[in-house]
């Protein structure tokens, strides 16, 4: 968890996971898909209310943003929203490179950072207390990379993303609670209904 | 049209080069997306890739990550492929468990094969001897490509029937097929 006595100072708010996604969801209004990260980053997605356009992880820890800039290469007409947390992150930050390599600007990317690995215990990612997450993407080439400062700018972030030439990732940092809810861990179903979500399929 | 490209034009399908081949089947099965982290014997595949304004081909920091890009591409619409040597395989039993099989999403994996036939690095061959086991542990469809004359007919029928079963495959491409990689120091 992030306190002051095991991060770098901080102007940012300490915010709430399902808090922000709750307000993320409630601005998608145009079938925006939403890749959500493994553990409570896709508990939090589901709990903010099941859309066909969203995607849950049960596994495979730190390919949100890989499987989200998949959609957004496939459908570039569509914005996609990858949503990870910074523990998920970690291990796979050459990601960010690539991203920022292929620039594509339906995509954005959010990062849920509370400096722990909540779901196994709660135990301090070896970066909590030493690595900037926004600062690495910024050096990995993601130019268009900010903490939200709180909720009402994390709004101001979304919207702004949806213009933007660019990627864009925001960090967001979190406290140390757990999602409020449980995916149903069902993959076919899951990936079926993200298909017919994205008018890849037709339903049987 | 020019000698060359006669002479070209003339050429009996079994002497394209196997990379000729991997590329022209892409096309065939509609394969678009082609992200890879690279090995000496893909050089001119993926020299070909890129040239080819059909692709859209790019290296990645890690196999694994193309697998999340190809499987989320598919997902959306859009076919896809990885290309990768032997010990980028290693990497993948945990994405493959948990993502590709599980999920129904038909991966196709482009796996240039070290560690048998004249390997010169011992761990290599440890490396490649784990491949084959993760694969069926999985119950994986895998081929192992030694003939130019057989390669076109694996690559066509086991692009449709990983996407047709919605199950991943493993084509791999022994140094028969290649030629490998010498030690030649």
């Amino acid at each position: 968890m992030n306190t002051a006595t095991n991060s770098p100072a901080r102007n940012t708010k300490v915010m709430n996971r399902f808090d922000i996604t709750s307000r993320l969801v409630a601005k998608l209004k145009h079938g925006e898909a939403v890749i959500g990260g493994i553990g409570n980053t896709n508990f939090d997605l589901w709990a903010a209310g099941h859309r066909p356009q969203n995607f849950y992880m049960l596994g495979s820890m730190g390919l949100g943003f890989p499987i989200a800039l998949g959609v957004a290469l496939a459908q570039p007409q569509r914005r996609v929203f990858g949503l990870e947390g910074d523990g998920s992150l970690l291990m796979q930050m050459g990601c960010l490179a690539t991203i920022a390599t292929l620039k594509p600007k339906n995509l954005t990317m959010i990062v849920m950072d509370n400096g722990v690995y909540q779901i196994t215990g709660a135990q301090p990612t070896p970066a909590a207390a030493v690595a900037d997450i926004v600062a690495i993407a910024a050096a990995s080439g993601l130019s268009n990379s900010v903490w939200a400062a709180d909720e009402e700018d994390f709004e101001r972030l979304v919207d702004q993303s949806l213009s933007a030439t660019g990627p864009t990732l925001i960090g967001v940092r979190i406290d140390d609670k757990p999602g409020v809810g449980a995916t149903r861990r069902d993959p076919v179903q899951i990936r079926e209904r993200f298909m017919l979500g994205l008018g890849v399929r037709e339903a049987l | 049209m020019t000698a060359a490209e006669a002479q070209t034009a003339l050429q009996p399908s079994q002497e394209k080069s196997w990379h000729e081949m991997a590329l022209q089947a892409l096309k065939r099965n509609d394969i678009r997306l082609v992200p890879y982290v690279p090995d000496r014997i893909l050089t001119t595949l993926i020299r070909n890739i890129h040239a080819d304004p059909f692709f859209t081909t790019f290296p990645t920091a890690r196999e694994e990550e193309a697998v999340g890009i190809v499987a989320g591409a598919w997902m959306a619409g859009m076919r896809g492929a990885v290309l990768m040597q032997t010990s980028g395989f290693a990497t993948l039993a945990n994405v493959l468990a948990s993502l590709a099989v599980p999920y129904q999403i038909p991966l196709i994996m482009f796996v240039t094969e070290r560690g048998t036939l004249g390997e010169f690095n011992y761990g290599q061959a440890l490396v490649c001897s784990t491949m084959r086991p993760v694969l069926d542990s999985l119950a994986m469809e895998h081929h192992t490509c030694t003939r130019l004359d057989e390669f076109e007919f694996i690559l066509d029928r086991s692009i449709k029937q990983a996407i047709t079963t919605q199950a991943p495959v493993a084509l791999i491409l022994s140094p028969l097929l290649t030629g490998g990689k010498v030690f030649d120091k």
